[in-house]
């Protein structure tokens, strides 16, 4: 009978000896290992969404421009400069003569006119290698031409001032054509660009590899390679960092910052273009009262749902434009400060005291940082002002069903939250009169003024960046004073290096750009 | 006995169709779309609607589950919307290793649990027995999700002698050995449940036995103790902890959706999860069918085990 035990015992030891003998496999050097939050739907640029994706086709793929290292502002990349036509309806761009892709192609006029045609044109060959969700950023552009070898015009039907920072972001990036047109459906999974690093592997579930492009235009990265791998538990993610598994962890739940605060990690922080934020329904109800909105803005303790809810991975925001837009924010706005009293005097001056709301919460969501414990705290603040708030929870998915067709009928305060690329996004998608739901806009509240329609319009076909940043200063202003939201917070990202990893920098875009890091 | 082997396994088509309606049926009720999923804060009607066209899912569900059908019988199960990949590869490649972790699993709790129950009903009310079942008692009653974030914290973070997560190691690693040693922590956790329920069962299963007049017969011939335990009476107790097992190996294959998420483990149980959340109707129901028509499997190959040990027992 001791044969079993002794066979059962000798099989979990062996086990066990196999391990220990084999010390832990350090990350070796030159290779930068990324613990990432998911498995990356694709490696085509035009056809993914998720940030998680654009960290890894940032080091892959460039854009014709780029954003500014720590800015929200445009410089050039692929295009060495561009011109704009007097109407704002004509932008031609100089490119580059000296880059190839990957597959040693060369990058030129026809290159990009492949990529844009690809996305927009539902008669090119390779338009069935989509769907492109976020093909819309590009919904103005009504041709693309390759006028010489080195030079590109995109005709828009309409002044479009977004479009360069469009441009920047992911959806703009250039993929080889011939590349695309081997691969077809695949590309997806076998990508080939232009940028710091080349695609070598993706193994699904386990990494994806890219290795240094010695021929990089902006010169070669430091990194040997660099390997994303796909760690969906957070606390999972956590562990790995801790022993020493993964080199750098990019969103480190609140709960965890502390446990990379010294110990030789080093803890980045980076606020981003992003706002966490309450959608009233100024259409019916309390809300169609400015008073009670503001009254909601005063009552709301936006410091404590940042401090202990957050655990400081996030600031109180001021108004609809987030800070890291730089160049577009006013400055002279401060959040509401957290005033109890006030906001009961607006009440009581409004004649709303004792209303009873119905507050939309989801239980998580792109953007949505901690949404269940935030939804509890407000309603405990604005209980403290005499409101009676009802929660309705739901799952991502269902609250973006309810949420995205308008509140009427159904709630008067949702939670909402959006990252976005450029000032015009949110406010031109969510405050416009001509945004409402019925419009195909994102306008859950119904909020409607003329002056802030005005001045959106006015911002958008501008094409001198100090006159959009004037109009968009004034919007700012009205938006703040009328309160069509409770403005709560912008997200600080956050990541953690190990003690071997040096020049890691966060950027207000959000993307990871890996071309500087070192790693001893 | 072949005859009833193919009965069984014609009997899994009814069983695996009627599950792809259920879980069409679901999925189509449950609110939100894959469009919805993929666009996130830009999901306008307008973009929903252009988004879902060109995914095909424009269409009504009835459409939708007739196609799926129809390509299915030519070995087609679709294109995955979320991964961009065909649904066949995907999930071959992820079943393969859950059927890793769960044979893994299985193969221990079985081993521990007829031993551990053995053991026990030898020396039944002694104190190793008590311990024992205390002990099952505690592995029954805990969360396997915890245990395992428990074990990674205390192997990984604080003694760093198991990895935390994935199946390979990211550079250099791709052997055997690689593999076990990611394979340990996992393993261990999701065979705790099971281990205990087999334990318990056989505990009792041979409490039974040993009680019975052949076993008073064999010790008052002067067979040898463990010959009595192993060869007598534990033969006698398998008959009725084999199904037992079967069902534990069912329960070892749903256990492998949170230990594989905590894990990190590529395995079908996490893909299903995320299918779900982003609902991809082709994934779920590939990894459906492969999953129930894998626990129909096992049932019929504990019940031929059974039968086997037992010849009274009707196959």
């Amino acid at each position: 009978m001791g044969y079993l035990y002794k066979s059962g015992l000798g099989l979990s030891l062996a086990a066990v000896a196999f391990a220990a003998q084999a010390a832990m496999a350090q990350t070796p050097p030159g290779v930068l290992v990324v613990g990432q939050i998911a498995e990356p739907k694709s490696l085509d640029p035009a056809a993914v969404t998720a940030v998680n994706d654009f960290r890894i086709l940032m080091n892959v793929y460039d854009g014709l421009v780029r954003y500014k290292d720590g800015t929200l502002e445009v410089e050039p990349a692929l295009a060495e400069s561009w011109t704009i036509s007097e109407d704002g309806t004509e932008y031609t761009f100089d490119l580059r003569g000296d880059v190839s892709f990957h597959d040693g192609t060369p990058f030129n006029a026809e290159a990009v006119e492949f990529n844009f045609d690809r996305m927009l044109d539902e008669t090119h060959p390779f338009h069935d290698t989509g769907p492109f969700p976020l093909s819309f950023f590009f919904s103005a552009v009504e041709d693309v031409e390759a006028v010489d070898g080195d030079t590109v015009k995109f005709k828009l039907n309409a002044p479009y001032a977004p479009f360069l920072s469009n441009l920047a972001y992911p959806t703009g990036l250039i993929v080889s054509p011939e590349a695309m047109k081997s691969s077809g459906k695949e590309f997806g999974r076998n990508p080939v660009g232009t940028g710091p690093f080349k695609f070598a592997e993706w193994e699904s579930n386990a990494k994806v590899v890219v290795t240094r492009n010695e021929a990089y235009w902006d010169g070669a990265p430091a990194l040997e390679a660099v390997v994303f791998r796909p760690i969906t538990d957070a606390n999972t993610r956590v562990a790995e960092m801790l022993s020493g598994g993964i080199d750098v962890m990019v969103e480190i739940p609140p709960d965890s910052v502390a446990s990379f605060d010294g110990n030789g990690f080093t803890l980045l922080e980076q606020a981003g273009p992003h706002l966490w934020f309450l959608i009233l329904n100024a259409k019916e109800g309390p809300f169609a009262d400015k008073r009670v909105r503001q009254a909601i803005n005063y009552a709301i303790d936006k410091k404590t749902l940042v401090e202990n809810i957050l655990q400081g991975t996030a600031e109180v925001a001021s108004g609809p434009t987030p800070p890291a837009f730089s160049w577009a924010y006013n400055e002279a706005l401060q959040p509401y400060p957290y005033d109890p009293a006030k906001a009961m005097a607006l009440l009581k001056e409004a004649g709303h005291e004792g209303a009873e709301l119905v507050f939309y919460v989801t239980e998580g969501g792109s953007g949505m940082l901690d949404p269940v414990p935030m939804g509890t705290a407000i309603q405990a603040d604005l209980a403290k002002i005499g409101l009676s708030v009802k929660i309705e929870t739901y799952e991502w998915n269902t609250f973006l069903g309810k949420v995205n067709p308008g509140l009427e009928g159904k709630a008067d305060m949702a939670q909402m939250a959006w990252m976005t690329n450029d000032p015009d996004t949110l406010p031109y998608l969510a405050l416009r009169t001509g945004a409402w739901p019925d419009a195909g806009g994102f306008n859950s509240g119904y909020y409607s003024n003329p002056e802030v329609d005005k001045l959106l319009e006015a911002a958008r076909s501008a094409t001198d960046q100090t006159e959009r940043a004037t109009l968009y200063r004034q919007m700012q202003e009205i938006v703040y004073e009328d309160a069509p939201w409770a403005f709560i917070a912008n997200w600080k990202q956050n990541a953690a290096t190990a003690e071997q990893v040096s020049g890691f920098k966060l950027q207000p875009s959000f993307f990871l750009l890996l071309k500087d890091v070192t790693k001893g | 006995m072949h005859l009833y082997v193919l009965k069984r396994l014609l009997a899994i088509v009814p069983i695996l169709i009627g599950l792809t309606v259920i879980v069409f049926a679901i999925m189509a009720l449950i609110p939100g779309d894959p469009a919805t999923a993929i666009l996130g804060s830009y999901a306008t009607p307008e973009n929903v609607e252009k988004l879902n066209r060109s995914l095909g899912l424009d269409k009504s569900v009835f459409e939708q589950y007739f196609i799926w059908l129809g390509n299915l019988l030519q070995g087609d199960l679709g294109r995955s919307y979320s991964l961009n990949r065909p649904v066949l590869d995907e999930v071959l490649e992820r079943f393969s290793a859950t059927l890793i972790l769960a044979g893994a699993a299985l193969l221990l709790c079985t081993v521990w649990g007829l031993l551990i129950g053995i053991w026990t009903a030898a020396r039944q009310y002694g104190w190793t027995d008590k311990i024992l079942t205390f002990v099952v008692l505690i592995g029954i009653s805990v969360p396997s999700f915890w245990l395992g974030l428990l074990l990674i914290l205390l192997f990984s973070v604080q003694w760093r002698v198991l990895p935390a997560s994935g199946m390979f190691a990211i550079y250099g690693g791709g052997d055997l050995p690689d593999l076990l040693r990611h394979l340990i922590l996992p393993a261990v956790t999701l065979s705790v449940v099971a281990t205990g329920v087999i334990a318990r069962l056989t505990r009792s299963a041979m409490l039974e036995v040993l009680r019975q007049d052949f076993v008073r017969t064999a010790r008052a011939k002067g067979v040898p103790e463990s010959s009595v335990l192993y060869r007598h009476a534990f033969k006698a107790a398998l008959v009725s902890v084999i199904p037992v097992i079967g069902i534990q190996a069912g329960f070892v294959l749903g256990g492998a959706v949170y230990i594989e998420t905590v894990f990190q483990w590529p395995g079908v149980g996490r893909m299903l999860v995320q299918a779900i959340s982003t609902r991809d109707i082709l994934l779920v129901q590939g990894g459906v069918v492969v999953v129930a028509g894998s626990y129909v499997l096992f049932n019929l190959l504990a019940d031929l085990a059974q039968s086997w040990l037992d010849p009274r027992v009707k196959t």
